[in-house]
């Protein structure tokens, strides 16, 4: 039976009240995939077509542009400290009610963060003090004494080893006392079929679930159908609140949007998620956008001015965080990711003029880290697009590149990139984030015995510690192993903790209820470090490493003699330790069953943990100093990669996709006149760059298109460069938002002169 | 060079190029020589392996798209202004056989025809081992990769007409305009470069000239008329590139521990190549 039957089967031409869309299955069920496979209009044009601001754009624009240096100086521009968020519990907000085409903010008034205390309590106590905001003795007694929250829950569960890892540094970033996200709710789901539809389609689940044995699995499915159902009611109040009726389909393209966008502003009110990504939604808007400018509803212009209005809203998404938090996830990210591009299972590119209208946003109202904007490049997209994408790099560098074809043949012609560089299916597949695990100081836990380098604690089980005076690769590799056996089960335990306690404390209602009944789970795992593994592992294998000892016997540093190849110059003999060790890392993660039995997979991602990672790791055999960054993701050390950009790229691109399926991260820059010396000359071999990456397998790139002197100036004089755009590891940043030392590292990475 | 035993039989050994590398005479390098396995000089001599500096991926610089740039050692010039100072001598360079690169090649195609790029051989002056560069350009048109030369053609004569049958792009380093001034930037000749151009012109091998603009060395109105001049008489140059000099060879100098002659000199101001550029410019060649 069709879980929609009924509801929209028989009324489907008067909902879209115009010119219909080219009927077929996704009538009958739930499947956008269907109705813009029949419904879009591929684009093979340039960009000429594209129109710039309206004044009410720019306006709009302005007014938060006014606000943002407070915003910038004080951390937060306000916070709502007594109301917990949830989908209805703010009034309606706006940034300047007359103007907005399109409406809806998280609290009642822009910039306004809210608390959201299910996850932990404490966060939302120390972000208050931080900033200054009372924190109400009420909602404490609440959120401590009546109602148990995600993080109170993981701790009640955590083994001792979970702890000590957590502790030293070993794994760190767990989603255990903040919103996991990753998880993209299928938001098109509200504009093409209307809510009632989708409530309906979640009863006839529930329909099926009741006829099932009540085992615990059925009843937790049934729990969360219920509460699914209950967001979904909550939805239609929330934009009833704003006027909109969003209970039955959108009817036109400016209708399309605002049911779209509610839907998501729904999500970032209930949760805060590390990345609340959007989606994959400009060839499905294009539908509606064709159709009205097909029957001269809208112009151009118009067009333009609801992707500007839209994307102005997603540009202020705001999440109320610590100071440790950003740490870590650097620069006030909230990863609206927007999937672009791609080529569909049946040949035709998925561009349409929307895809450009996205792009051009970054023109329109300049250039800005969010949303998270993301080609899915192919070799085969059309040459107009290629080149916009490229050139959009060169004037922003606010856009990344993941390898459609990978993507597609894993997971279809419908997913989307959820934070940096997750790839899924959307509506159908959601992951279980699991942050990453400090490979460096698996290598040096592996050479001390299981100690901690810095701390010298007993973190590791013990086992025998290296007392050779030159290391011996074979001995160091062996024990390694070892290590990482122990690290594997270790983070899979504090993983399926958390994701177990983060369902029960923390659910995501509205995004799921934006699911099907069965999804696929990943539990995505991940490595930091990896280029400081393989080129440390390859010192000991090709020069002469020979430990240096403390009083203790603790190994504290590491004298190095001779030459030894260096990950990122394309040579097989140091890349082919990285893929042995990465390869075999998943395969020690796959031996241990998981929460929801979520399929394993991990990434070479570090978002900007790579800096907080290296300060806490000691002295390497590869003569990185104690307290350095790591290189971010999957990147070669700065500076070592010595053959050239796309060299350092093809060392990446050897990782394989199949044994890190949760993505694999490089992050480029080169100089503008690296890239050649008209702007047209640079937008053809940028576009060249990325097709030859792609080609040989890359998966992901950012590409910043910068000078070093740029960035220094900017840490000068902060004022100067607000919107000041730069790619760090799956993601682009305020540059003057980054703290001094994350800069820092950002100005000493290689900049690529050709 | 570190001795690797290729098994190659002995031809004539590359002495006078070795000891003329130098600026000795042949006499005086006797013991140097006798350090170089004559196997090696052989295989250099019959292009079957290079004395190779480096290699970089690189775009938009050295000819157009993406392209694998190998670096050769070995030169006879030594211009003040040389920011590759480490790459004058052939003994420092590391044997690399042709058939390793041309395995490099290969893996590389892909790139090249992404990006419309090839090989370059730059140094160095690759001409100091022109069997071998006329060997991988024999190989490179094999495989349908396009071939570039970066040269100052002070040893055009080297190059036989089966290099030049496989060669599509010539980056040409005119140096400087009037013979004097060439012979104080580079300490030899302008007249080989100039008889290495008109062969390319006679073949109609594309050329990109290159200019480097050094302040109170190269920057002479005259000199510069003189270059420009010489320039557009070549109907195969298809732009000419003025490089502004810039300091960041000096830290090579100092690690060889050869007096740097350019000590603090200044790179070009925006005023003065904007008018060497437009010197060319006048000339009605493409000028970058």
């Amino acid at each position: 039976m069709t879980i929609t039957e009924g509801v929209l089967s028989g009324d489907t031409s008067m909902q879209h009240g115009k010119a219909e869309f080219v009927s077929g299955p996704w009538q009958d069920s739930i499947n956008l995939r269907d109705f813009i496979q029949r419904n879009y209009t591929p684009y093979i044009g340039d960009a000429s077509f594209l129109a710039g601001p309206t004044a009410r754009t720019t306006g709009v624009w302005a007014k938060l542009s006014a606000m943002f240096p407070e915003e910038r100086r004080k951390g937060v521009y306000d916070i709502d400290a007594f109301t917990p968020s949830s989908i209805t519990a703010h009034k309606p907000g706006y940034i300047d009610k007359d103007n907005e085409v399109i409406v809806g903010l998280q609290t009642d008034a822009p910039l306004k963060r809210a608390i959201m205390p299910f996850g932990g309590w404490r966060m939302v106590v120390n972000s208050l003090e931080t900033y200054g905001y009372p924190v109400s003795p009420e909602l404490e007694k609440i959120f401590t004494d009546y109602r148990k929250t995600h993080n109170t829950a993981v701790f009640d569960v955590y083994p001792p080893g979970v702890r000590r890892a957590r502790n030293s540094h070993l794994i760190t970033g767990l989603p255990d006392a903040y919103g996991r996200g990753r998880i993209i709710g299928d938001y098109r789901r509200v504009a093409l079929y209307g809510v009632d539809a989708l409530i309906a389609g979640k009863k006839n689940d529930r329909a099926e679930l009741d006829m099932e044995p009540s085992t615990e699995d059925i009843i937790r499915a049934r729990e969360e159908n219920s509460e699914q159902i209950r967001a979904l009611k909550e939805l239609v109040q929330m934009a009833a609140s704003y006027g909109s009726d969003i209970s039955k389909p959108a009817q036109t393209a400016q209708e399309a949007v605002q049911w779209l966008y509610f839907a998501y502003l729904g999500a970032v009110k209930e949760q805060n998620g590390a990345a609340m990504s959007f989606g994959r939604n400009s060839a499905f808007l294009d539908a509606y956008i064709e159709r009205d400018l097909a029957d001269g509803t809208i112009t151009e212009e118009g067009a333009q001015e609801l992707i500007d209005d839209l994307v102005i809203k997603l540009r202020i998404v705001r999440f109320l965080r610590t100071p440790e938090y950003d740490e870590i996830f650097a620069g006030d990210p909230t990863w609206v990711t927007e999937s672009l591009g791609g080529i569909g299972e049946d040949g035709r590119p998925l561009v349409t003029k929307t895809a450009f209208r996205f792009l051009q946003t970054l023109y329109n109202i300049g250039a800005a880290p969010e949303p998270n904007l993301t080609v899915l490049w192919n070799d085969g997209l059309p040459d107009g697009f290629k080149r916009f994408c490229a050139q959009v790099s060169i004037d922003t560098s606010a856009i990344q590149y993941e390898s459609d074809d990978l993507i597609r043949a894993e997971l279809g012609d419908d997913a989307a990139i959820a934070c940096c560089v997750s790839p899924m299916r959307v509506g159908k597949q959601m992951q279980f984030f699991g942050a990453r695990v400090n490979a460096v100081k698996a290598l040096l836990y592996s050479i001390n015995g299981g100690k901690d380098e810095v701390s010298g604690k007993q973190v590791a089980p013990a086992t025998a510690p290296n007392l050779d005076t030159i290391l011996d690769y074979d001995t160091v590799f062996a024990n390694y192993l070892v290590t990482l056996e122990w690290l594997a089960e270790t983070y899979v335990t504090a993983l399926n903790c958390i994701h177990y306690m983060h369902d029960k404390y923390a659910y995501e209602r509205l995004e799921m209820a934006l699911h099907d009944k069965e999804i696929v789970r990943t539990m995505a795992c991940g490595i930091a470090g990896l280029s400081v593994v393989a080129d440390s592992l390859s010192a000991i294998k090709y020069a002469k490493v020979r430990p240096v000892r403390d009083d203790n016997g603790l190994v504290i540093d590491y004298t190095i003699e001779g030459e030894f190849p260096k990950f990122g110059n394309d040579d097989d003999k140091v890349d082919s330790i990285a893929i042995d060790v990465m390869e075999r890392f998943m395969n020690m993660i796959r031996k241990h069953p998981t929460y929801r039995n979520a399929i394993h997979t991990q990434s070479i991602l570090t978002i900007t943990s790579n800096v907080v990672y290296g300060k806490a790791t000691g002295n390497t055999p590869d003569g990185r100093r104690k307290g350095e960054p790591f290189a971010p993701g999957a990147n070669p050390m700065n500076g070592r990669d010595t053959h050239g950009m796309l060299a350092s790229a093809l060392s990446v691109a050897k990782l394989p996709f199949s044994q890190a399926q949760d993505g694999i991260s490089l992050t480029n820059t080169v100089v503008p006149s690296g890239l050649g010396h008209t702007k047209d000359e640079q937008i053809t071999s940028l576009v060249g760059l990325i097709d030859a990456y792609t080609e040989a397998t890359g998966y992901h790139i950012n590409v910043n298109v910068l000078n070093k002197e740029t960035l220094e100036d900017a840490m000068l004089h902060p004022e100067n460069y607000p919107q000041l755009t730069i790619r760090v590891s799956g993601y682009a940043v305020n540059f003057v938002r980054l703290t001094r030392e994350q800069q820092m590292d950002v100005i000493s990475r290689t900049f690529h002169q050709h | 060079m570190p001795a690797v035993n290729l098994g190659l039989p002995s031809v004539g050994p590359a002495v006078a190029l070795v000891a003329l590398e130098n600026g000795k005479t042949p006499s005086t390098e006797q013991a140097e020589l006798a350090e170089l396995h004559h196997l090696e000089m052989a295989a250099i001599h019959n292009g079957s392996v290079a004395s190779v500096h480096s290699w970089e991926l690189v775009t938009a610089v050295d000819g157009p798209g993406t392209r694998m740039t190998l670096f050769l050692s070995g030169c006879l010039l030594r211009c003040q202004y040389c920011h590759n100072p480490d790459t004058w001598k052939m003994r420092d360079g590391l044997i690399t056989t042709l058939d390793d690169l041309v395995t490099r090649l290969k893996r590389y195609k892909g790139v090249f025809d992404a990006t419309g790029g090839g090989l370059t051989i730059s140094g160095g002056e690759p001409l100091m081992q022109p069997a071998f560069v006329e060997r991988i350009f024999e190989e490179c048109h094999k495989l349908g990769i396009h071939t570039t030369l970066d040269t100052s053609g002070f040893l055009g004569k080297s190059a036989s007409e089966t290099l030049l049958d496989n060669l599509d792009l010539v980056l040409l380093d005119v140096k400087s305009g009037l013979h004097e001034t060439y012979k104080e930037v580079t300490g030899r000749e302008l007249q080989p470069t100039l008889d290495f151009g008109d062969r390319l012109a006679e073949k109609g091998i594309p050329v990109w000239a290159r200019f480097v603009l050094v302040p109170g060395l190269t920057d002479a109105v005259d000199n510069v008329d003189a270059v420009a001049d010489i320039v557009a008489r070549w109907p195969n140059v298809e732009r000419v590139e003025v490089l502004p000099f810039h300091q960041m060879g000096e830290d090579k100098w100092d690690r060889l521990e050869i007096p740097y002659p350019l000590h603090g000199a200044t790179p070009p101001d925006k005023e003065l190549l904007e008018r060497v550029r437009e010197q060319f410019r006048s000339r009605g060649l493409t000028v970058f």
